[in-house]
């Protein structure tokens, strides 16, 4: 029996769908899976081995091979501070130490109320913007440490349904790698990409 | 004399709406794809090889001899890569945000050459808003018939599936790529087969390229073969995108006018240092490129040749701008971490010498180096990459590893006198300089609770002594 709603249960089977082979769904279903828990749990696991059908010992070692994958507690926002070469020569490192003084949640832990995590994050594809943050992988480009401690304080106190890149940005961003020039309306929910893999597929792969 | 732009032309002239379907075919859009069905396998494939156009990926392959390689048996398979995650690099984000549709007629033509009917793009975790935008293009592609059954009236059958890696550099490379797809770990697959035209995906004939690769496919249908190779020729490497980032005043992602040198990139197209200040050195093509230093290669010509000729690449395009306060220790420190980090672990040269070279770098940065830690350095990065020669000699699966060599290399040549500072001032001669001491941070195994890349040795002292699964 499944543990997962109906309608959580409906998106696995069309995402399993668009691939020629079932266990090449493992990795958006453990997307699936952490946005039904929150993180990826046993229970999680095994039922994308269900799934898939592979064993939960063949999803384990898919889902430890990838840092996205949190298969401990994880914050309502995970906020990734981008510490890699062109981010740590604009003040990343400073911006990195910014985000876990002001929340006091050091790299790669969770608060006690389960709101905040931090990690430091190699490049995150905002070189020109540096130094970069992603809150739920939401960027923003071109934070101070002081903007990155705003950020954190309005993450306790807004706590935002949905996390919004432009928003984010706007707020607590400054130089951008390029100009965004379009709107975005879409945000993240949780601490996953916020992306469905659905479209409108008609066929079922090329075979 | 300036070229006009190719790739970066649409959403430069049309930034409100270049990413959507109406734009797109406003400005001529589909009209290749459309025109692509009428051709052969070996119209398409021959008037790309003509075209000289080269993979945009880093390994600057010929993208038309790749096609040449596709083996007989079907079903074929086209993968894009998107898991742009070399440091220093963030080209493919733009042209997936701004000019989606670009891309997927490069792949709808892609498709038809190499007869294939299912296509990935595979497209890195951390980019969701990128990921976004393109399915949103898939999806109106899909609405008006340009895929699906039947793809603009014809009998050709396409679906595009956006597929999100979940962090993981190592999945950039492309068997790593495929088996990340199949379902299974990102690990590098054996070589040979060298090509996965010939055994790729599900053990099938499978092109992989790059989303710039794809982006300049129905520009060289347009302007047909022989025209493209004029631009590549007067560009000397063809219309490269760069992103320009570290310290300079005006980073971001350029497409190359014209044949530049490195000074003209730099100076007139970045505007120079920031704060007026001296150039030290910068990496010419992303975090595994050899580093260039202004004495011997500021004016060098930016293109692939002229590159390799001084020993380092043009790889991604990435141009990473160090000023002369950056501590090339640190900075040393920070690209040998990335490694650290995201080795997949198979092999032993790679997973236990990143690490060895992560721990001396971070040890001579916080003062506590010794006067042999250069010389070890050196000794680890040469059983890492024989000889410490770009292009490497691979003792390794993959890349990766020998990739990670590239900083000591300029420590090596360039900056001896520095790391040996380090080690008799007992810290950072910037820090000690300003007095102040700077925020590090962690390094690559820091909070990554009992779990770290698997198979770490004894030899490894006590906090990389837990070994386990997991990876990067
Ligand atoms: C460690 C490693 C990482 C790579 N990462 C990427 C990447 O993020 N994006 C990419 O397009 N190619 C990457 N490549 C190159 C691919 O293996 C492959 O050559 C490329 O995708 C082919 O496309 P192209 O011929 O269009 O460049 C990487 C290679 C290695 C060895
Ligand atoms: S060189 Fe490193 S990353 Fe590449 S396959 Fe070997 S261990 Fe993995
Ligand atoms: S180095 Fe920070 S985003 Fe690339």
């Amino acid at each position: 029996m499944s543990h997962w709603s109906e309608s959580t249960q409906e998106r696995a089977r069309e995402i399993i769908d668009l691939y020629p082979q079932k266990r090449s769904a493992v990795m958006p279903l453990l997307y699936l899976a952490m946005a039904e828990e929150g993180h990826l749990t046993e229970t999680g696991m095994e039922e994308v081995a269900r799934w898939c059908e592979i064993t939960p010992a063949q999803v384990l070692s898919v889902a430890s091979f990838y840092t996205m994958y949190k298969r401990e507690r994880t914050g309502k926002y995970l906020i990734s501070c981008c510490t890699s070469i062109s981010c740590m020569l604009l003040g990343g490192d400073e911006v990195m130490h910014a985000v876990e003084d002001e929340s006091g949640v050091p790299h790669g832990e969770t608060d006690e109320e389960g709101l905040l995590s931090v990690e430091h994050a190699e490049c995150i594809g905002a070189c020109g913007g540096a130094p970069a943050v992603q809150v739920n992988y939401e960027l923003i480009e071109g934070v101070t440490p002081d903007k990155a401690r705003d950020l954190v304080t309005w993450l306790k106190k807004a706590r935002p349904v949905v996390v919004n890149t432009d928003e984010m940005q706007e707020l607590f961003g400054g130089r951008r790698s390029f100009d965004w020039a379009i709107p975005e309306t879409d945000g993240a929910i949780g601490p996953f990409p916020a992306f469905q893999p659905l479209g409108t597929v008609e066929s079922e792969g090329g075979e | 004399m300036s070229t006009p732009l190719v790739v970066t032309k649409r959403m430069t002239e049309y930034p409100s709406d270049s990413h959507t379907i109406a734009r797109y075919e406003a400005t001529g859009g589909y009209e290749q794809a459309k025109r692509a069905l009428g051709m052969t396998r070996d119209e398409l494939v021959g008037e790309v090889k003509t075209s000289e156009l080269l993979g945009r990926g880093g390994a600057a392959f010929p993208a038309g001899v790749k096609w040449g390689f596709l083996a007989p048996e079907r079903p074929a398979y086209l993968v894009v890569n998107a898991d742009e995650s070399e440091p220093g690099t963030f080209k493919d984000r733009q042209l997936l945000e701004r000019d989606p549709h670009q891309m997927i007629e490069g792949m709808i033509i892609t498709a038809i050459a190499n007869e294939a009917h299912l296509a990935f793009i595979y497209i890195r975790g951390e980019y969701p808003k990128p990921a976004r935008r393109t399915q949103r293009a898939i999806e109106e592609a899909y609405q008006n018939g340009y895929l699906g059954r039947g793809i603009f009236g014809s009998d050709y059958d396409l679906d595009i599936v956006v597929h999100l890696g979940a962090g993981a550099y190592i999945c950039g490379e492309e068997t790593a790529l495929i088996n990340s797809l199949e379902g299974e770990r990102g690990e590098p697959r054996l070589k040979p087969p060298y090509f996965p035209a010939a055994k790729g995906l599900y053990m099938k004939p499978t092109i992989v390229n790059n989303v710039e690769t794809m982006s300049n496919i129905p520009h060289i249908l347009e302007m047909g073969g022989e025209a493209y190779r004029d631009l590549v020729i007067a560009l000397d490497t063809g219309t490269y995108m760069i992103s320009l980032s570290g310290h300079v005043k005006r980073p971001g992602n350029y497409e190359l006018p014209h044949t530049l040198s490195w000074r003209e990139l730099i100076y007139d197209i970045g505007g120079g240092i920031r704060d007026d200040k001296e150039l030290k050195a910068w990496i010419p093509g992303g975090a595994s490129a050899p580093w260039f230093v202004p004495d011997e290669h500021l004016d060098l010509i930016v293109a692939k040749e002229a590159c390799a000729l001084a020993g380092s690449m043009l790889g991604s395009g990435a141009v990473v701008v160090m000023d002369e306060d950056t501590c090339m220790v640190r900075a040393a420190e920070r690209i040998v971490r990335f490694f650290s980090h995201e080795s997949c672990g198979q092999c032993t040269p790679c997973r236990e010498g990143t690490t060895w070279m992560e721990m001396i770098l971070r040890r001579i940065d916080e003062g506590a180096g010794r006067p042999v830690d250069l010389d070890l350095l050196i000794d680890v990065s040469d059983g890492i990459s024989v000889g410490l020669q770009w292009p490497p000699k691979m003792t390794t699966i993959c890349p990766l590893g020998p990739s990670a060599v590239s900083p000591i290399i300029a420590l090596r040549d360039y900056f001896r006198d520095e790391v040996q500072r380090h080690v008799d001032l007992g810290g950072c001669p910037f820090e000690l300089k300003s007095g102040e001491t700077r925020a590090r941070a962690p390094s690559s195994l820091a909070g990554a609770g009992p779990e770290v890349r698997g198979g770490s040795t004894g030899s490894i002292p006590s906090d990389r002594e837990s070994a386990g699964e997991g990876s990067s």
